[in-house]
């Protein structure tokens, strides 16, 4: 079956390595996966700021899309556009005066019938079982794994794993042969959108979230997230700022361990793009 | 033939001033079967009353036809006029010019109409009537009280010594529920077991009480003043008879690692075990599931030790079966644990306690011998963290009530731990103070003027743990919502008073009705909190809804008073106006043809089978039967039946039909 | 818009915000848990739960102040506190309705330049390429707040670990996004 493959924004540009990341798992575990065919941006963060509707319909554009095309389930590694694709799925199967109304808006046939996964949900699906037996490197080192906002809130949409204290990822790490830690700031926001408008703001949340990790003795931050890793890796100079101390935790996101593990390339996962450098 | 009295009454102006009360004195004079009517000032007065009487022996009446106020109003005093003059109560019915005509309408000649269409119809309806007979049923002097808390102590007491026999049942090992579980009480600070022993020892002496505990319910049968209890006592493996309660098995048992439940998991106890030194009865129970000889077949030291050979591996559960008139339900609450929380760490804190650990903290007896200590370390916290509506009066966690006691024992807690820790922090994270008892509000002010409690109102987002501290994160939102952020070393959550485990069982063998939070459901909120719709089985205490010890005890007296009130009768005088399935002569017996619908659809579980015999005794068919013991005469079977075999006396199919077709003027 | 017969349409602001939101403001009791669990809130002139009270009095003053308070746009949208609110207010989803409204009445705060300028910035990006294209979006955002300055360290980082395409993407279906922006976002002139 070919899964389909939303990257998203971040993936395409600032955050490369993830979408290479993903590739080469998926590559690795022989699954198949389709990019949509001229998929557009989600809207992210600012389409629901500024207008509803347009946060609403851009997400609808991209699932007809995937409809129109074949792909019946899609995987969004991007916690943002995940938590954007299924609110839009939510949001108009709940209101059909409104499905309507963005349907007009989008010009295209939509049915809500594809199904939205993120990384942690794909990797379940069809890698978790079949990792153990492919570990040749356990990842050893003691990590803290880092959910963000949107993968888990508001759970009443997204209804995956739990909303305090999840496990999800934790359990994945486990399998890759990794010591996922006990720690506090599993799903405090890190600063989101903020990154470039207010800075400050990223460095003073981001760095309570490494402060947490450091401190309970984490090695590496492990993310599912393009917009957290770049703010817990990009802005590491306003993180380190605002704790008055040069820290140097790696962030990888949860696909490149994985490659890690299954003894993929260094460089076909794309660790050396990261600002903070990784050395395993 | 029928010889019908009319007396309309003016009530004062109340009637008369919107109806013209002579003229339909003499509309129903003119009406088939009536042979007397009259108008009077006031019916329900003496002189009222005395016409009644008189025309009833005068004129011979065989139906009275009091055109007045509402029946709820008068119909007693009516029926009982009737009475003493001689006539069958139920022959007198009322037709209701006031609540129903007068007092809704404008003075006017459609108004009087009214008056007298209603007049109309109850003259048909009692051409119809038949004498009935009030019903008796027997009773049992003896209550069974279920619950040996607080409350079911004082209802047991209260009702023994009226002189009634009392069986009171207890599951846990001993009598005392949550109220010996506390340190001292609000608003007093009195000890809390200084006040509570004297009784349970009264219950264990009094003549009139016997007591069972480990005990529960096993079934329920039969119908006030008339139910079968059975009892499942289960078995403690002890012959209590030979057992003079030294506790040397206790002493000399090794498996001692058992997380308390008396200590709330704070502190450990054997497997042969008594909950508390002050337990009544102070004999000992071995806890099966965690003794070393059930589990592993080893040990037995208890039996080597025991100096009168008291010890019975094999015992088995006993069911015992008593014969009850009442039953009062007293089986209190439990609080909510911290691993309800997830903001709060899924309960993985061990420093992160319930309001019921604090007390066993706290306690004399307890764990820590009365020293506020942390369960993780024993070390003193020197910052303590209350937080108020844990679980309470929140719609997402599912409990949105208020459960009423928090407010109180928080501030207790924060004065004793105050008064413990005199140099210590505490801190109290509240939404709003109730306080609404007697010399309540006067004691949450002594805690924050007289013992430096700092009480912030805003609840708290999270609490997490971070090098041995509680990291709690709240907001003062009378001051803009400020955040704060405390690190304490203990925190005590004031979580949500809820229902037993075992309560919507429990409702289910008693045929009682419960809300959706499983506490017990009264028969009126407001005028009658210590009934329940199933007559004979009264409530009393936390099993209704959260609520403080005075209140406990006020109910349990109060439901004791109701259950005194029954036991006062040799019999008991049902109103006969209840459902009766017809019975015809053989070869019909009755037109019911055994469907059962009415059983389905009873909310009383007021109607049985009858097996109905020829004079051989061989069994013809079952059809149904209503016990008038347990009937309450609301009619809905009467709906359910297709056969029309049921109908209420009083408000028979004809009475009813009678009434419609009056109003049509059809007759 | 209600089915719920039970609920009384607040006045003022609130009802709109009923009307477009489901949410009902009567519903909050003040218990601060949002404000608490807030990441923002100490950055914020009103947290959250203020902004539940002033709704709740209907005052135009302070509903006026509401829509110019720097606390609708300084919230990240992280959704804590509709996950921990015991009523179950999707303050979230308030917040887009107050931001968006904000700026249909001009109303936003001077503060809030740089934040609103980014969302701009970046829509702006999507419109007319159908993805972000980064180098339009900071030159966008640049040229709305003039801090030109600002983290221009940060692009040579990025180009050196191949984070930043110079050359745009651009979809084919352009006409059908633009589209999009006109029948939403344009027609209510945002």
């Amino acid at each position: 079956m070919t899964l389909g493959f939303y990257p998203g924004c971040s993936l395409k540009g600032s955050s490369r390595e993830y979408a290479e990341s993903v590739v080469a798992v998926a590559k690795a575990f022989d699954i198949e996966i389709k990019e949509i065919n001229d998929w557009n941006c989600c809207g992210a963060t600012a389409a629901h700021n500024l207008n509803r509707e347009l946060s609403l319909a851009l997400p609808a554009r991209i699932l007809s899309l995937a409809e129109k095309q074949g792909l019946n389930e899609i995987v969004v590694p991007c916690a943002a556009c995940y938590s954007r694709l299924t609110v839009t799925k939510f949001e108009l199967a709940k209101d059909p005066e409104l499905r309507k109304k963005i349907v007009a808006a989008n010009g295209l046939e939509y049915s809500g019938t594809a199904e939205v996964l993120n990384i942690i949900q794909m990797l379940n699906k069809y890698v978790t079982t079949k990792l153990e037996g492919r570990v040749v490197k356990p990842f050893d080192h003691k990590v803290a794994c880092y959910y963000g906002c949107l993968l888990v809130r508001p759970h009443a949409i997204l209804k995956f794993d739990r909303e305090e204290d999840p496990q999800l990822m934790d359990e994945l790490m486990l399998k890759a042969g990794a010591t996922p830690v006990d720690w506090a700031f599993k799903t405090e926001c890190c600063g989101a959108g903020l990154s470039v408008s207010r800075t400050s703001s990223v460095g003073r949340l981001s760095g309570k979230i490494i402060r947490d990790a450091v401190d309970r003795g984490a090695e590496a931050m492990i993310v599912a997230c393009p917009m957290c890793h770049s703010n817990l890796d990009m802005r590491r100079g306003a993180i380190n700022s605002f704790l008055g101390e040069k820290i140097s935790i790696p962030v990888l996101y949860v696909t490149q361990v994985i490659g890690l593990a299954v003894g993929l390339n260094f460089k076909t996962l794309g660790l050396q793009r990261h600002f903070v450098n990784v050395t395993v | 033939m029928s010889k019908i009295g009319v007396f309309v009454c003016h009530c004062g102006e109340n009637i008369s001033s919107t109806v013209d009360c002579a003229k339909v004195a003499e509309a129903a004079g003119k009406y088939d079967g009536v042979t007397f009517s009259v108008a009077y000032k006031y019916m329900c007065s003496d002189p009222g009353q005395t016409i009644i009487k008189n025309a009833i022996a005068e004129k011979g009446l065989t139906g009275v036809v009091v055109a007045s106020c509402s029946p709820r109003m008068h119909e007693p005093t009516f029926r009982k006029a009737c009475a003493e003059a001689g006539l069958n109560p139920y022959m007198c019915e009322m037709a209701n010019l006031r609540e129903h005509c007068s007092w809704v309408h404008e003075k006017g000649e459609e108004t009087t109409q009214k008056a007298i269409d209603l007049v109309r119809v109850l003259v048909e309806k009692i051409k119809y009537n038949h004498s009935l007979n009030p019903i008796k049923v027997p009773v049992t002097k003896t209550a069974l009280v279920i619950g040996g808390g607080i409350a079911g102590i004082q209802a047991s007491l209260d009702i023994a010594n009226t002189g009634h026999k009392v069986i009171l049942i207890e599951k846990d090992p001993s009598i005392g529920g949550h109220m010996s579980q506390l340190s001292e009480t609000f608003p007093t600070l009195d000890c809390s077991q200084c006040i509570l022993t004297p009784r349970m020892v009264e219950v264990a002496q009094h003549p009139n009480i016997t007591l069972y505990t480990y005990a529960g319910l096993e079934s329920l049968e039969g119908f006030i003043g008339n139910f079968k209890a059975k009892i499942r006592k289960k078995s403690k493996s002890i012959d209590e008879k030979i057992c003079t309660g030294c506790g040397l098995c206790i002493t000399k048992c090794p498996n001692k690692k058992i997380p308390s439940e008396f200590n709330e998991g704070l502190g450990n106890r054997t497997a042969i075990y008594v909950p508390f030194p002050q337990a009544v009865p102070n004999k000992p129970v071995i806890d099966r599931i965690h003794c070393t000889y059930y589990t592993k077949g080893k040990c037995r030291i208890c039996e080597k030790v025991c100096p009168t050979q008291a010890i019975r591996f094999d015992q088995e559960d006993q069911i015992v079966e008593a014969e009850i008139g009442a039953i009062v339900i007293a089986t209190g609450f439990t609080v909510k644990q911290p691993d309800f929380f997830p903001e709060y760490g899924y309960g993985k804190y061990p420093d992160v306690i319930t309001g019921l650990q604090f007390e066993r903290l706290a306690s004399a007896s307890g764990p820590t011998l009365g020293e506020i200590r942390r369960p993780s370390d024993g070390k003193i916290p020197q910052k303590i963290v209350f937080v108020a509506c844990a679980g309470s009066r929140d719609q997402a966690k599912g409990i949105p009530y208020c459960s009423k006691i928090c407010c109180m024992y928080i501030a207790k807690h924060a004065m004793l731990y105050q008064h413990k820790v005199h140099s210590g922090k505490s801190y109290v994270f509240y939404m709003d103070i109730r306080a609404g008892g007697k010399m309540y509000e006067e004691f949450v002010r002594r805690a924050i003027e007289d013992d430096g409690v700092n009480y912030i109102r805003g609840r708290i987002s999270r609490i997490y743990e971070k090098n041995g501290k509680l990291i709690v994160n709240g907001a003062d939102t009378l001051l803009n919502a400020m955040p704060v952020e405390i690190e304490a070393d203990m925190v005590v959550l004031a979580t949500a008073g809820v229902a037993n485990e075992g309560a919507e069982e429990l409702a289910q063998k008693l045929h009682v009705s419960y809300d959706p939070y499983h506490f017990f459901a009264e028969a009126h909120p407001k005028l009658k909190p210590v009934e329940t719709n199933t007559a004979g089985i009264f409530l009393a205490g936390a099993c209704q809804a959260p609520r403080d010890i005075p209140e406990s005890v006020a109910m349990a007296s109060g439901a004791s008073a109701k259950v005194a009130g029954l036991f006062s009768q040799d019999e008991l005088t049902r109103e006969p106006l209840i459902a009766v399935v017809n019975r015809q002569p053989a070869p019909v017996y009755s037109s019911c043809v055994g469907c059962f619908l009415c059983i389905s659809a009873c909310p009383y579980q007021a109607i049985e089978k009858e097996e109905l015999r020829n004079r051989n005794g061989d069994l013809i068919r079952s059809v149904a039967k209503v016990n008038p013991g347990l009937c309450q005469g609301c009619g809905t079977c009467v709906a359910f039946c297709r056969t029309k075999s049921i109908d209420i006396q009083g408000y028979t199919h004809e009475q009813v039909y009678s009434e419609v077709m009056a109003l049509f003027n059809e007759f | 818009m209600s089915s719920d017969p039970h609920y009384s349409i607040p006045a003022g602001l609130g009802s709109e915000v009923f009307a477009h939101t489901e949410v009902k403001v009567s519903h909050c009791y003040q218990c601060g848990k949002c404000s608490a669990g807030c990441p923002l809130s100490e950055e914020m002139d009103y947290p959250p739960s203020v902004i539940m009270r002033m709704l709740q009095t209907a005052s135009p003053e302070l509903e006026e102040r509401v829509l110019r308070s720097f606390s609708i746009w300084v919230c990240l949208t992280c959704e804590m506190c509709f996950a921990r609110c015991p009523m179950s207010i999707d303050i979230p989803k308030l917040m887009d309705f107050l931001r968006e409204k904000s700026l249909k009445e001009k109303k936003a705060n001077p503060k809030a330049k740089e934040i609103v300028a980014f969302h701009r910035s970046f829509l702006d990006s999507i419109r007319y390429t159908g993805r972000l294209y980064e180098i339009g979006l900071f030159a966008g955002y640049k040229a709305r707040t003039l801090k030109i300055f600002d983290d221009m360290d940060l692009a040579p980082k990025m180009i050196r670990r191949g984070k930043l395409n110079i050359i745009p993407e651009l979809i084919k279906d352009r006409s059908g996004v633009a589209s999009i922006f006109r029948k939403t976002i344009k027609k209510n002139k945002n």
